[in-house]
């Protein structure tokens, strides 16, 4: 997070006057001296954003071991138990009916996505709401030369950071069960660090114009969250559901980093087309959420 | 001022501006409500400068606008000659701000807050580090460095906002309602430090709405009240201006209070009658209360004091400063 090239030279130019300076301060004798606020302003506009992000990382590090269980227990739970029980049922039937891989095979990277959503789904509300009433953590920093867009910036870049170490922990869990049989696999863990932010920064940017919480976080959870959960070609192919709620599915980003997991576990066939589009859904709602929580940020906090 | 040396990219400003504030008919509205009505100050360095006046006057928002985070409605402000709308992070770079509420990281640790907030504007670690104990020794904090934010009480916590906005060195500090919600000891605790720094020549924005504090602690101060300003001077020069010497308080009980007037009629210059007591403004509070005396009344209560900015503000306003 930090930029060696610059601090170090902050640091030895700080030593340097200090030195320099020690005979004729004013305050109490010490040799400490900042650099100037044209420095700190100059350092602040290029990497702000890193800069509340290592303060998030700082606060996430406090609770770390329940962020561990929480993010990569559960999926891994869920593969157990779906994965290794019921797959036992499942695998009887048609190879063909899971895109011609084993039951844990097939719902692996739909897990990697759906768990990058879930934290997507606690990350992007409840600290957004501490942020500007609860605690008002944001406005700390919001009074030092960090822009509002920076902030949200950094909370962005640090949560996008659990989603790749929360993946590259999981993926490494689903490669052990040898559910990840293509050289692409990896690349799952970028699909579900994409897919988290494409649900994330629109829900970021509803949490920022929230002015009072009556339970609505609770409700997306339930009304929002579970249901894209259990039909977004999860735990079976969309196409087998009626085309009344297949829609679900259409519009979910669980469903486009799902199907494109798969492509990368384990070469699953589709139209290039589609992919194409998988990547092009995920990345315009992650963009239309960024602008839209940018806007909300400068606005709420500039008042 | 040695903190404020510029380097060789301020060349293009012509001379450091002899005020580090300056604000010209600054107004900010929210919809329908103005609350702050077109007022105009300047502060040289160095100054100790207050806003004093009752809650939902105004004095936090015209904070929030000189601290770069607020946006005016209308008006100029320049700090250390940069309108903060333009150059915000540059503004805020030369400031150390202490809110009015408390917004330390609750989850960090008491010296790890300080160095996260150094952070924001660049600081390196082999700088932040000894800073933060500085800061903490400054705050009476040390042997808290270790502690969660929310084990400490109001008061620490308060020193501890005092000590983060110290971070970057700044030589303005703004501070809203600094001992706002403290014990009497905690605020004498407080007020020695921030004058401490006015003696190192920090310039010091503070709002409050008590008038011991804007007394010890402001060389000059404006009192405002809905947004407008309704004076302006220092302690003394305003006490002066707009109240007697000294001032005769009386108590004959809250049902008397009001209809006592008009037998008081003519003791001392003036007479302000409060739901709770009688003040009689006058330049010698002994004589003006034998006169009492020598008239038959017999207050339950009686006291003679100096005239205090409440006095003013109560001239001024025909209100209490804290109701």
């Amino acid at each position: 997070m930090t930029e060696p090239s610059t601090a170090g030279r902050a640091a030895g130019s700080a030593s340097g006057e200090a030195s320099a300076s020690s005979s004729e301060s004013p305050t109490a004798g010490r040799t400490l001296r900042a650099h100037p606020p044209e420095v700190s302003a100059a350092k602040a506009r290029r990497w702000g954003a890193f800069y509340y992000a290592e303060q998030v990382l700082r606060v996430m590090k406090g609770y770390g071991w329940s962020i561990f269980l929480y993010s990569v227990g559960q999926p891994a739970a869920y593969l157990f138990a779906m994965g290794v029980g019921l797959a036992t049922l499942v695998d009887t039937s048609a190879v063909s009916a899971f895109g011609g891989v084993s039951y844990i095979a097939f719902i692996a990277p739909a897990l990697l996505v759906s768990a990058a959503v879930m934290t997507a789904a606690t990350e992007f509300t409840f600290p957004v709401m501490d942020g500007f009433k609860w605690r008002r953590v944001y406005y700390g920093p919001h009074a030092s030369p960090l822009t509002p867009e920076q902030i949200a910036a950094g909370q962005i870049i640090a949560v996008t950071l659990r989603f790749l170490l929360q993946s590259v922990i999981y993926f490494a869990i689903v490669a052990l069960f040898g559910a990840s049989p293509s050289g692409w696999g990896w690349g799952s863990v970028l699909v579900a660090t994409l897919a988290g932010l494409s649900f994330g920064l629109p829900l970021m940017a509803y949490a920022t114009s929230i002015k009072e919480d009556k339970g609505q976080f609770a409700m997306v959870m339930r009304f929002i969250v579970m249901p894209l959960f259990l039909f977004s070609g999860t735990f079976f192919p969309l196409d087998t559901l009626p085309v009344l709620v297949r829609w679900i599915g259409w519009i979910s980003p669980i469903w486009h980093g799902t199907e494109l997991g798969r492509v990368m576990t384990f070469g699953y066939e589709e139209s290039p087309v589609l992919t194409i589009i998988h990547v092009l859904f995920l990345l315009g709602l992650a963009w239309f959420g960024w602008v839209l929580t940018k806007r909300q940020f400068i606005r709420r906090m500039g008042q | 001022m040695p903190a404020n040396e510029t380097g060789p990219e301020r060349d293009k400003e012509p001379a450091a501006p002899r005020y580090v504030i300056t604000a010209e008919n600054l107004t900010k509205t929210y919809g329908d409500v103005t609350a702050v009505d077109g007022i105009s100050f300047s502060v040289p360095a160095g100054e100790s400068f207050g806003l004093l006046g009752p809650n939902g006057a105004g004095k936090s928002t015209t904070m929030k606008m000189i601290g770069g985070v607020s946006q005016r409605t209308s008006g100029n402000l320049t700090i250390m000659g940069l309108d903060p709308e333009q150059n915000g992070p540059e503004v805020r770079a030369h400031l150390g701000v202490v809110p009015q509420q408390d917004n330390l990281d609750e989850e960090l640790k008491v010296r790890d807050n300080l160095l996260v907030y150094g952070r924001y504007f660049g600081l390196p670690m082999s700088y932040l580090k000894p800073k933060a104990d500085e800061l903490l020794e400054f705050a009476q904090l040390t042997d808290k460095a270790k502690s969660k934010v929310d084990a400490l009480s109001g008061g620490m916590k308060r020193r501890l906002t005092i000590a983060r906005s110290l971070i970057n060195e700044p030589r303005i500090l703004l501070l809203d309602e600094p001992t706002t919600g403290l014990d009497p000891q905690a605020r004498h605790i407080l007020w020695d430090r921030l004058f401490r720094l006015k003696e190192q020549g920090v310039t010091l924005i503070l709002t409050t709405h008590y008038m011991d504090e804007a007394e010890q602690l402001c060389d000059r101060l404006i009192v405002v009240d809905k947004g407008r300003i309704m004076a302006e001077g220092s302690p003394a020069a305003l006490i002066r201006d707009y109240s007697t010497r000294e001032v005769l308080e009386l108590r004959f009980g809250s049902e008397r209070n009001a209809s006592i007037g008009a037998e008081l009629e003519g003791i001392g210059e003036r007479l302000e009658t409060l739901p709770d007591r009688v003040l009689i403004y006058t330049h010698d509070g002994e004589a003006a209360l034998e006169e009492v005396s020598a008239r038959g009344l017999r207050p339950l209560t009686s006291l003679v004091r100096r005239s205090s900015l409440e006095d003013v503000f109560l001239r001024l306003t025909g209100r209490s400063l804290v109701d």
